[in-house]
């Protein structure tokens, strides 16, 4: 008889557990029908369907799409990519939570500490700030792109709508998300943006009152960006992104070609 | 057998009783299997409906279109030749044709075929690989690049210059040329809100082909071009007192990308 060495040993043991397991009921609970997880699962043009069909994503995607909207060139993936980025900025966002505490005497020490005394802490903070500087670029791409496409034409005209909500909502997402360093660079900028809105005809002065939490920006302001930043933006963005990627399918998907 | 619930059973039996003109106990019996059914015995008022008729009342075009005519005088003339008719040919005739309706759909669809592929994994997977992508490059700037953080605010010490964030720096810009009421708010919330969602009302033009639209096209570029020159003079060509500066002898006065001009070279 052949002698197994230890590491083929090893190997058939995985393989085997490995085969129990996706053959197992609490496996096949998990992945649906069509999962390319499950056991047994061949390319076919059936159980390419079912991958979509049997999946949260097909919330999202249809069974099919049109073959020129799959070219890379043709969305360039932006939509896709702001979403993402959206997704990538929430992850790093709760995360940095952990962290900060928004009063006029913390959130500048907390951002301190954490840049020197946390783990990665520096790394998370970069990312969630380029990132959101990245996606104030990217939703601004696809909005371009939409444009060059004419892709806002009838039956698209609410979905373009709902889209320069969407713009506006990441401005202010960015732009409450600016001061909670507390830093010179974040207190004057905002300073600088409130006060434009504050040359806002007829209620200008209100406007600006109520965006401060006062006259000029203090620690009631960073109190007030941080309720802002974290939960009501984000919250009224995931809202209209859902409507928006709802309509994108109702529309006919996605539009063209040219 | 299911038990069909009483209620219903009297109503359907109320409409059977109804519709043959008999009473409601006979027809509940009836339907119970406890009495032989009623046998309507109407006859049939136009026995011989006549293929000609067919032919006058349906749309002369639709008549040339699937020629129904023709199909319907064939049976009639099979009638003639009872030997050839070896089914049922004693069947009352209890309908008859009025007219062909065509099997179209009320509302006009397209019925171009669209090409189209599976979404997994022709779409799924370039999704995939840009969002890590996506990730990589996000990762790889934040371990590069810091981000800036200067000292504790201060309301008392205002830097000079004071810069808004970059995607609100054209507007900045443009605050210095104009009076502050029309290019602080009227600009970004007349024409960036309101302006950019009527965007799709106000071009009716229902091409999309980009050699159809050369003047939507033309307009829009010249709006990034604008906008982009004003940004790219807010974020690097202004200095203290918004006085004009060039990046490559006063240095860049924008805070928020120090680190990326220390990496090019450095700042001011
Ligand atoms: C948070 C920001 C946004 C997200 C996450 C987002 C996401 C998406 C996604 C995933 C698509 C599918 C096609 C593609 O990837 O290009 C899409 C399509 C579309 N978006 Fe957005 N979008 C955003 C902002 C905008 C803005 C600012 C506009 C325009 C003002 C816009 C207008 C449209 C239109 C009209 C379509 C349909 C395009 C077509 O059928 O070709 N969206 N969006």
């Amino acid at each position: 008889m052949q002698k197994l060495s230890f590491r083929e040993k090893l190997k058939d043991t995985a393989v085997g557990v490995g085969d129990s397991l996706k053959g197992s009921a609490f496996w096949s609970s998990i992945f649906r029908p069509g999962s390319p997880f499950r056991k047994g699962y061949t390319d076919s043009p059936r159980n390419r369907s079912y991958v979509v069909m049997n999946n949260v994503l097909y919330h999202l995607h249809p069974v099919k799409v049109k073959r020129h909207g799959v070219r890379l060139s043709y969305t360039l993936c932006l939509g896709g990519l702001s979403f993402f980025l959206f997704i990538v900025l929430t992850i790093t966002g709760i995360w940095l939570m952990f962290y900060f505490r928004p009063t006029g005497e913390l959130a500048y020490v907390d951002i301190q500490a954490l840049q020197t005394s946390v783990a990665f802490g520096s790394l998370v903070r970069n990312m969630h700030r380029w990132g959101a500087h990245l996606m104030v670029l990217v939703v601004f791409l696809h909005m371009s792109r939409v444009f060059y496409h004419g892709a806002y034409k009838a039956p698209r005209e609410f979905n373009w709508v709902i889209g320069v909500i969407l713009l506006f909502l990441t401005l202010f997402l960015s732009f409450t998300g600016y001061l909670l360093p507390w830093d010179q660079l974040a207190i004057w900028a905002v300073t600088v943006g409130g006060n434009m809105a504050g040359y806002t005809p007829v209620f200008g002065a209100q406007l600006k009152f109520i965006l401060f939490a006062g006259l000029e920006a203090t620690a009631a302001t960073l109190l007030r960006f941080y309720v802002l930043h974290v939960l009501f933006f984000p919250f009224i963005i995931v809202i209209f992104m859902a409507i928006h990627f709802w309509r994108v399918r109702k529309d006919g998907g996605i539009s063209g070609p040219l | 057998m299911v038990d069909i619930p009483e209620h219903l059973l009297l109503r359907s039996a109320e409409a059977r009783a109804k519709a043959l003109g008999i009473s409601v106990e006979q027809a509940l019996a009836e339907m119970k299997g406890e009495t032989e059914p009623t046998v309507v015995s109407k006859e049939p008022e136009i026995e011989e409906a006549p293929a000609a008729e067919v032919k006058e009342e349906a749309p002369a075009a639709e008549v040339k279109e699937e020629a129904p005519a023709a199909e319907v005088k064939a049976p009639a003339k099979k009638v003639d030749s009872p030997e050839e008719v070896d089914f049922a040919p004693e069947v009352k005739v209890t309908q008859r044709l009025l007219t062909v309706v065509k099997a179209k759909p009320i509302q006009k669809s397209v019925s171009v075929p669209v090409d189209k592929v599976n979404t997994w994994p022709h779409l799924m997977l370039p999704e995939f690989i840009a969002l890590m992508a996506m990730t990589a490059f996000l990762i790889l700037i934040s371990a590069i690049l810091q981000a800036p953080l200067l000292e504790e605010a201060n309301p008392n010490i205002t830097p000079n210059p004071a810069k808004a964030p970059w995607y609100f720096l054209g507007l900045q810009e443009a605050l210095s040329y104009w009076d502050p009421q029309i290019a602080g708010v009227m600009i970004p919330l007349v024409v960036g809100m309101i302006g950019f969602m009527a965007i799709p009302y106000v071009d009716r033009n229902p091409d999309n082909n980009p050699s159809k639209r050369k003047y939507a096209i033309l307009m829009y570029t010249f709006f990034l071009a604008g906008a982009g020159t004003l940004t790219v003079i807010g974020v690097l060509f202004r200095g203290p007192g918004w006085n004009w500066t060039y990046p490559w002898i006063d240095g860049i006065w924008f805070d928020d990308l120090l680190d990326w001009v220390n990496f090019l070279g450095d700042g001011h």
